[in-house]
């Protein structure tokens, strides 16, 4: 016969049989895990994980890392008007990179330029616009390049030509076009727009491209965004602050996040130098802080004073016309459309594509020339691609096109001359 | 153009499109032309390729892009991976791949090697016999003296390749397989560590590379375009790829 005590161990047993299976059932439920992952989430890999999200926006490793090369020990070489500049190792290795900086020293160095030798810097490295970064976020991101494995890379002594080798000019530049300070938000404006601006005037350092760049290697503020060729590269970073180029003032915010994080929109396909930003740094941000961005870009002053102008084609002579339409009819109607509409978002629209009808039009030449894929990024792993037509199209032919893309449908472009091609066919694609 | 306007033109396009892709051997232009079914496709996706590898990679008119149907994936995987770090240089191709990540690079791969296109006829560039009969010893039998092994030994014995990576050799006309054996010579490709195709070709003369290739390019179609299964012979020298 059972005693009492014996029932109730046995009840209590049972209820921690059917306690413990309810709790491993449950688990989940019941004990919520941390988003991303078990991982606990000290302060340290927070501020790491933070360091790394905005070394993303600031896009290091674009140049600070050789193609093929391990990351962040530079030694890429960066072609200037003025020579060659050698990146160097930013990798925390104590003989040849940063190991042996401190985060103040790091700071001095994003903020005013100066290396911890006390070296003035290149402007290649953008710290006209690194400037504008925020102390907390200098040292998130110097926590994080501390924590990436040092590479011991000696780095490789800059090929300027005089007198650019001489680094006492760089005060002369300085003192134009040179202006430190952090980011001051507005006040007038959302905490949205602020957070945009902050991302593009500093870490995102747009300007770099967006700006036109003068004969002594500077970018004068009162330009800013209003576009130029990009030294050495040969592609036209459009302008941003004109409805005509890539002013954003008439896109949905939806489409400029998806052109800026995705890489291909409804209206505009990124490619050039654009792929290479959406590729290394803008498809990691997050989607707040891209459409912050998007927000303050379409908000930018448009500088358009007069209406867009009306369709150029009657300025162009039938045979070319007629030439271009049946060159667009073979080769590029079946991706953009008999109406240049496009299949977007895979295959962009050509007609009312401000990127087509810009007044310069390198970079529609050198489409046609190269082709090109939009970058693979992670909303849009596997990108739809377009073929090179070099060895297809003469001169004639490519001019033609690019003509009849930039004139037809009422696009307001103006016609190119076979020279023009001529003289982009010359260059090797990058 | 109206709607139905445009709808004809598709149509009519589609239809040439059609006429071109299965008349046989098909016409090296219209092959360049981009063509497809469905957008949302790989067909559509590889377009960037198609003016100067061809609609089903079969090559186009120009001698020195090279036939890509059918070679193994992984040598295919291996070339792009390679073309978009750097490690293969040809500007047109570093620029087109170079934002491409690794699973679309491999999906590629695999869907140039899935096809099977007819060949187009060989290329007759003019050829004295002695330099055929030298080339075919090398492509057969190898030259002993020079430590050379014969090409089939590895490329397989119809020259259709081998699982993983390494390509097929048949269908390649003389100025692109001239061009890459001399820029392995010269150390300017490369394969993966051990690379056996630097070890040869470093043991070929211009001569002996000019032969060799003038025989390749002479080779009819294989009956079977597959690529020989992974290792079934020995292979005379380590390759990396193979691994």
């Amino acid at each position: 016969m059972m005693r009492t005590g014996a029932k109730i161990g046995i009840a209590v047993a049972a209820i921690a049989v059917v306690a413990v299976a309810a709790v491993a059932l449950l688990r989940p439920k019941m004990l919520p895990i941390p988003a991303g992952g078990a991982r606990a989430v000290n302060a340290t890999t927070q501020v790491i994980d933070r360091g790394e999200y905005l070394a993303r926006a600031g896009d290091c490793v674009a140049c600070h890392t050789q193609p093929n090369g391990a990351e962040f020990a530079g030694g890429r070489a960066m072609p200037t008007p003025f020579g060659a500049l050698y990146v160097p190792n930013i990798t925390p290795d104590d003989e040849t990179g940063i190991g042996r900086w401190t985060a103040d020293e790091f700071y001095r160095m994003m903020h005013t330029g100066i290396s911890r030798s006390g070296a003035l810097l290149y402007p290649a490295m953008p710290f006209a616009s690194y400037t504008k970064v925020t102390r907390a976020d200098s040292d998130a991101i110097y926590a994080y390049l501390m924590s990436v494995p040092p590479v011991k890379l000696a780095n490789r002594p800059h090929e300027l030509r005089f007198p650019f080798n001489n680094r006492d000019l760089l005060l002369g530049w300085r003192t134009l076009y040179f202006k430190e300070g952090e980011y001051v938000p507005d006040p007038a404006q959302s905490a949205q727009w602020n957070r945009g601006a902050y991302l593009v005037q500093g870490l995102g350092h747009c300007a770099m491209c967006h700006t036109a760049v003068n004969a002594l290697g500077g970018s004068s503020e009162s330009k800013a965004f209003e576009g130029g060729m990009i030294p050495n590269q040969n592609w036209y970073a459009p302008s941003l602050t004109s409805n005509r180029e890539a002013g954003l003032g008439n896109w949905d915010i939806k489409d400029i996040t998806a052109l800026l994080q995705v890489g291909v929109s409804h209206r505009g396909t990124v490619y050039g130098p654009m792929a290479e930003v959406v590729f290394n740094s803008l498809q990691y941000l997050s989607d707040e802080d891209v459409e912050a961005m998007a927000v303050y870009l379409k908000a930018l002053p448009q500088r358009d004073a007069e209406p867009p102008p009306t369709s150029q084609a009657r300025l162009v002579a039938p045979a070319v016309m007629e030439t271009g339409r049946k060159v667009y009819e073979r080769q590029c109607a079946i991706c953009h459309g008999d109406e240049g509409r496009g299949h977007t978002p895979d295959y962009p629209p050509l007609a009312g594509n401000q990127s087509i009808t810009m007044a310069s039009p390198v970079n529609s030449i050198r489409m046609v020339l190269n082709g090109g894929y939009p970058p693979g990024t992670r909303k849009n792993p596997r990108p739809h691609g377009m073929p090179p037509f070099s060895h297809i199209l003469n001169d004639d032919e490519v001019a033609a096109v690019v003509t009849y893309i930039r004139v037809a449908w009422e696009n307001s472009g103006t016609p190119v001359s076979p020279a023009q091609a001529n003289e982009l066919r010359k260059l090797l694609p990058e | 153009m109206t709607r139905l306007g445009s709808d004809v033109a598709r149509c009519t396009r589609l239809v040439l499109v059609l006429v071109a892709l299965f008349s046989a051997p098909a016409n090296a232009q219209n092959d360049a032309i981009p063509a497809f079914q469905k957008i949302d496709s790989m067909e559509a996706r590889v377009q960037g390729c198609v003016t100067c590898h061809g609609q089903s990679g079969q090559g186009t008119g120009n001698g020195y892009f090279p036939r890509i149907a059918g070679k193994p994936a992984g040598y295919l995987y291996n070339q792009l991976v390679a073309f978009r770090d750097g490690a293969r240089k040809y500007p047109p191709m570093n620029y087109l791949v170079a934002y491409l990540p690794d699973p679309y690079l491999r999906e590629i791969a695999e869907h140039f090697a899935k096809q099977r296109p007819a060949y187009a006829p060989n290329e007759a560039t003019p050829v004295d016999p002695a330099t055929l009969a030298r080339g075919q010893a090398l492509a057969t039998r190898g030259d002993g003296n020079a430590g050379v092994p014969p090409c089939i030994a590895c490329h397989g014995a119809g020259l259709t390749g081998m699982e993983p990576g390494i390509p097929g050799l048949v269908g390649l006309r003389p100025a692109y397989i001239v061009a890459q054996l001399t820029r392995w010579r010269v150390g300017d490709r490369h394969a993966a560590e051990p690379d056996c195709m630097k070890r040869i070709a470093t043991r070929l003369s211009d001569a002996d590379i000019a032969a060799v290739a003038a025989w390749l390019s002479r080779q009819p179609a294989p009956a079977n375009a597959s690529p020989e299964s992974a290792n079934l012979t020995r292979m005379p020298l380590a390759c990396g790829s193979q691994r």
